[in-house]
């Protein structure tokens, strides 16, 4: 019975512990940098995360319960209301949808005149969001949708407004997402309005992601929509991620570095859509015509820069294999080096 | 004690409000605590290791950071048992608020360390929460732990 220890004991005792303790110490830090690194380990550990399902489901019902709950509660005149909004916005986006089919029919026409490959219609899923908090310190989500559902790691989320993340770790029944704006995550982003290629940064926080290096000389301001680029391949091009909320100079005062509020609405949605089949062909690249002539004539070398960035042929967008923890995501160092280079050109030509 | 383990484990994947999620206490930390103390030749250093190990797989961190953290926590426990138990229990809450507040402080080393995110500040309230929370803790394990002897 060691329910009290004398001093004599506790001598002994002490050095066993202390070995003890060492070794389980460095045990424990063997696996911290094992896991880390990412290797062997990652395969071991989607094995035994297996086990950890069932403790995720129990602790998705209370979240699941307070949804139903406030779906049942909603009394009557709050009914009405979200009624008759929900009725109005889709007058609005009916309009809105009119319109786009013209553009659309208008954008088909030219896309054949032009002898581009269609582009493939969006292939999408829909998945809730398991209402579970993971490590306070990373931005990731389960969605209550695994690889029974045919989800699949790599796959890119979204939901109404924008990119959400990606999935970085599957099991049967659940999937873990990488959110954008986890400090792991880099997301090759593009200017909708100059197509200016720049990456996006997660910043740990739901409600910002940070750009870094975008040159001076490029026509960047505050406000401008952010969207996906399609380099890398991993996202497709076109989806919106965010708007411009600040820049301010970095501290070598050469580049700007930027804010960028997420499109998409990263603090607990209820669902998301996860991209089963990406859109063949990027959708967005320097799109003002004046403006990419203009570029090829101030800066003639620049246009071969541009050239080989914006994958001319229809590469399906193929989804490599990633290891599922600390998942470097789509780093694309290629965008921010020729944005590096072509503003080199242009402090030389100027 | 698997069922008070699975329990804080859930409590601690359990959704808060977002602004006061870092508030969360350390409720897998206070169990095995208690485990520790009460039942010392059934919980030990291996024990709480363990179960770091399991934390660390359902919430998705870095394997064997909290298995790090739990062996911390269980060492400095079994040093100090034979003091703990006489201890009446408002002096116990503080050294269990004590014994948090150093974990978090390994955690936060360990995360500079790797490079990993840090904690949001919030998040060093969390063992003043974790000592209020104690007392009561203790009474409930206790009356179940004594109730489930009785009946043995």
């Amino acid at each position: 019975m060691p329910a009290y220890a004398g001093p004599a004991a506790a001598r002994t005792g002490d050095i066993a512990g202390t070995l003890r303790l060492l070794a389980y110490l460095a045990f424990a830090c063997a696996l911290i940098v094992l896991d880390h690194q990412g290797g062997w380990l990652t395969r071991a550990r989607q094995q035994a995360q297996l086990l950890m399902q069932p403790l995720w489901a129990v602790a998705g019902w209370p979240g699941a319960i307070v949804d139903s709950i406030s779906d049942d509660a909603g009394t009557r005149s709050s009914l009405i209301a979200e009624n008759r909004r929900l009725r109005n916005e889709m007058l609005v986006n009916d309009a809105r949808l009119a319109k786009l089919r013209a553009a659309a029919a208008d954008n088909e026409r030219m896309r054949a005149m032009l002898g581009v490959v269609q582009r493939g219609k969006l292939d999408v899923q829909l998945a809730p969001i398991l209402d579970i908090d993971l490590d306070p310190t990373r931005q990731r989500v389960v969605l209550d949708a695994g690889s029974s559902d045919g989800v699949r790691v790599g796959q890119v989320v979204i939901d109404a407004g924008g990119v959400v993340g990606q999935v970085i770790a599957v099991t049967p029944m659940h999937a873990t997402t990488l959110l954008l704006t986890d400090p792991d995550h880099a997301l090759p982003v593009a200017v909708l309005r100059n197509g200016v290629r720049l990456v996006a940064y997660g910043t740990g926080r739901s409600d910002r992601l940070a750009l870094a290096s975008i040159p001076l000389s490029s026509d960047v301001k505050v406000g401008d929509v952010v969207v996906t680029s399609g380099l890398g391949k991993r996202f497709p091009a076109g989806f919106p991620v965010g708007t411009i909320s600040a820049l301010r100079p970095d501290e070598s005062r050469a580049f700007l570095v930027g804010d960028v509020k997420p499109a998409a609405q990263l603090d607990r949605g209820r669902d998301v859509l996860l991209l089963r089949r990406a859109p063949e062909r990027p959708v967005i690249g320097p799109v003002d015509p004046a403006l990419a002539s203009n570029a090829t004539s101030t800066m003639p070398a620049a246009a071969g820069t541009l050239a080989p960035a914006m994958p001319a042929t229809s590469v399906p967008a193929r989804v490599a294999p990633v290891p599922a923890t600390s998942v470097p995501a789509t780093t694309v160092p290629a965008a921010p080096s020729t944005q590096v280079r072509a503003r080199a050109r242009h402090a030389r030509t100027g | 004690m698997p069922v008070s383990l699975v329990v804080a484990l859930l409590l601690g994947l359990l959704p808060l409000p977002a602004p006061i999620a870092p508030l969360r206490p350390y409720w897998l930390a206070l169990v095995v605590a208690y485990w520790v103390l009460e039942e010392p030749e059934r919980a030990g250093l291996g024990f709480a290791f363990f179960i770091g190990v399991i934390a660390d797989l359902s919430f998705g961190n870095l394997l064997g950071e909290q298995a790090l953290r739990l062996t911390i926590l269980a060492f400095i426990l079994q040093r100090f048992r034979a003091r703990m138990r006489f201890f009446p229990l408002s002096q116990q809450a503080l050294a269990i608020g004590a014994l948090l507040l150093n974990d978090r402080i390994v955690t936060a080393v360990l995360h500079l360390a790797l490079g990993e995110p840090a904690l949001p500040p919030l998040a060093w309230a969390a063992p003043a929460i974790g000592m209020v929370l104690w007392p009561p803790l203790f009474y409930v394990l206790d009356a179940l732990r004594l109730r489930a002897w009785r009946h043995r």
